[in-house]
């Protein structure tokens, strides 16, 4: 059953087309990846689908109910970790919770075991009682995340859920939410910037660019789409003509003295490769990772302005709120 | 049920708020005080008005004022909720933007609330000590005062929310509440009698839902009234229920 479907979804703001007639299926229980570049359209989708910003044209059905035309239907369906800040940093981490088991309401006995759940979750049970404002970027963007899971919803939508969170809290967080999707059938639909974690946590992904979907799959598929396994020489006369004859080679890309190439069976072929390239200077072959496949279809790499730290900045810039 | 539960967690939410920023009631309470004693004593040596000295004629004039104010410019916090994603974690919760609203008119009215049970109260303590005379301050006036100040509150609250909800940035909404704010009082006869006005002032004074106000709550507070008490309450409480209509259908044409 198709838990997400949408139909030409687009939504155009005054110059730029943000999503441009998406369509897409996602079943239930899939982690789904939004991947693509900043500006590319993920938030714009996501908010669509969570009813807060219509579409201009094309529409999509979330449970079955219309985000159009039954946004209150879909809203009882769905919860969503947003990209930006979203807590009220003059209660405390616990106030917000309640707050959301209010908003969403969820029976006193199941919120309380849910809320305890989540703060141990993402290790801010000590840390409850004290005013957001007194958080660090990284714990209010915990204590986020344990708000968006606790209510456990048919669909759950997380924005770049994990940035700028340490290594250890992303692994305990990757792990909740497999944990929801394949024991209690919820629907997952985050995007990201970093590829391990779509490569960890994703049945499914596609990544975007300018609104569009460029290409879809699975993270191991779209890896073999790649076409091959990429050889990294180093030397400083290659003999770049001679190896771009070669037929088993698919692609190649110079960068000062080194070259990338991807080049099929490279096992049976690297010999070859060598002998063309003449004196190199050092030589390195790895099997594709989901970075070499999304640099290949958005011809960037996802760390040139991608926003490190702009979740944290965000949250700081509004310290002086009230 | 769903809606009132998060009726209560936006209520739940403003008085956590206010509570904490103990520095907003200072405020809302010091400010009137510096008027009635400051304004309200230079003139009240020269100045008397229907008999009554200039200090105690405009103290039903400086409550309304305390709260118009205070209640309007609670609607600058949808603006500042806007600024980050808590609105849309507002807004993407499975309640109705009719309760969004109430919540947030309930929210607003109990900061008021509580501002003016403290402005009734100083007025008592004035009142007792000689320094204010000729109010009358008992349980049955300060109950009908708290019904009038209080329809005045929701509907200034919820024209605050009105404006609120259709701004991007604060100095927006402190423009165009500034402009709303200086005729609804300077045009409502909180600091003159609207007997005898200039014949060209007297309609505009005369469509001012907040001279009704002033009007019922000096009546009720020191005997001097131009319209009947009921009709005084009349005007107010439609006003009331016509900026909630369309403060609720302001929330629900309200983009993120
Ligand atoms: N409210 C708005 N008004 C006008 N343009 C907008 C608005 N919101 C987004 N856009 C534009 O829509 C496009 C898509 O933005 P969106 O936020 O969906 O990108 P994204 O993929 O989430 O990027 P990021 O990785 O930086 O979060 C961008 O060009 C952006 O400038
Ligand atoms: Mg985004």
């Amino acid at each position: 059953m198709n838990v997400i479907d949408t139909r030409n979804l687009t939504k155009k703001y005054k110059e730029v087309t943000a999503v441009d007639d998406l369509t897409l299926q996602i079943k239930e229980g899939e982690i789904f990846g939004l991947l693509g570049p900043n500006g590319a359209g993920k938030t714009t989708t996501l908010l669509m689908l969570t009813t807060l910003r219509k579409p201009t044209s094309g529409t999509a059905t979330i449970n079955n109910f219309d985000i159009v035309r039954q946004p209150d239907k879909v809203r009882k369906s769905i919860g969503i970790v947003f990209q930006d800040p979203s807590s009220d940093e003059v209660l405390t981490g616990y106030e917000n919770l309640k707050l959301h088991r209010w908003l969403y309401g969820m029976p006193g006995d199941l919120a309380e075991r849910r809320i305890k759940e989540v703060l141990e979750l993402v290790d801010l049970t000590k840390r409850k009682n004290d005013l957001v404002k007194k958080y660090s970027g990284g714990m209010r963007r915990r204590l986020e995340i344990a708000r968006g899971l606790m209510h456990h919803p048919k669909v759950l939508f997380l924005d770049e859920p994990t940035l700028g969170l340490d290594p250890q809290a992303r692994g305990h967080i990757w792990g909740y939410i497999k944990k929801l999707a394949q024991e209690e059938k919820i629907t997952i639909v985050i995007t990201t910037h970093y590829m391990d974690e779509a490569d960890n946590l994703c049945g499914r992904l596609a990544i975007i660019d300018e609104g569009k979907i460029i290409v879809s799959g699975s993270p191991g598929e779209l890896k073999k789409k790649f076409g091959g396994d990429i050889v990294r020489l180093k030397a400083k006369n290659l003999n770049i003509g001679a190896l771009k004859k070669l037929n088993y080679v698919n692609k190649v890309e110079k960068r000062d003295d080194e070259v990338s190439l991807t080049v099929k069976d490279t096992n049976e072929h690297l010999q070859e490769i060598l002998m063309l390239a003449g004196k190199v200077e050092s030589v390195e072959v790895h099997s594709p990772t989901l970075d070499d496949v999304f640099i290949h279809y958005t011809g960037r790499t996802i760390r040139e302005g991608a926003p490190e730290g702009g979740w944290a900045q965000k949250a700081m810039a509004f310290k002086t709120k009230r | 049920m769903n809606n009132l539960k998060g009726i209560y967690a936006l209520w739940y939410r403003e008085f956590k708020v206010f509570i904490r920023e103990k520095s907003r009631l200072g405020f809302s309470v010091i400010n009137p005080l510096v008027w009635l004693l400051v304004v309200g004593g230079g003139l009240g040596s020269v100045v008397s008005f229907d008999g009554v000295n200039y200090r105690t004629f405009i103290y039903p004039g400086i409550l309304i004022q305390s709260v118009i104010f205070s209640s309007i410019f609670f609607g600058v916090y949808i603006v500042l909720d806007k600024k980050i994603d808590f609105m849309k974690e507002v807004l993407v919760a499975p309640i109705s933007r009719t309760a969004m609203f109430v919540g947030k008119v309930v929210g607003g009215s109990t900061d008021a609330l509580i501002e003016i049970v403290t402005l009734l109260v100083i007025g008592f303590i004035l009142e007792s000590t000689g320094i204010l005379t000729g109010v009358s301050i008992n349980f049955v006036s300060g109950i009908v005062s708290l019904g009038f100040l209080l329809s005045t509150t929701v509907a200034m609250v919820s024209l605050g929310l009105i404006i609120g909800s259709q701004m991007e940035s604060t100095e927006g909404f402190q423009l165009v509440a500034s402009f709303l704010l200086f005729p609804l009082f300077f045009l409502s006869g909180a600091l003159f009698p609207i007997t005898n006005l200039p014949s060209w002032l007297s309609p505009v004074v005369f469509c001012n839902p907040i001279t009704y106000s002033v009007d019922g709550l000096r009546g009720i507070l020191i005997g001097i009234s131009k319209f009947n008490i009921g009709l005084d309450f009349a005007v107010i409480g439609t006003f009331a229920l016509i900026t909630i209509l369309i403060g609720t259908f302001a929330f629900k044409s309200m983009e993120v």
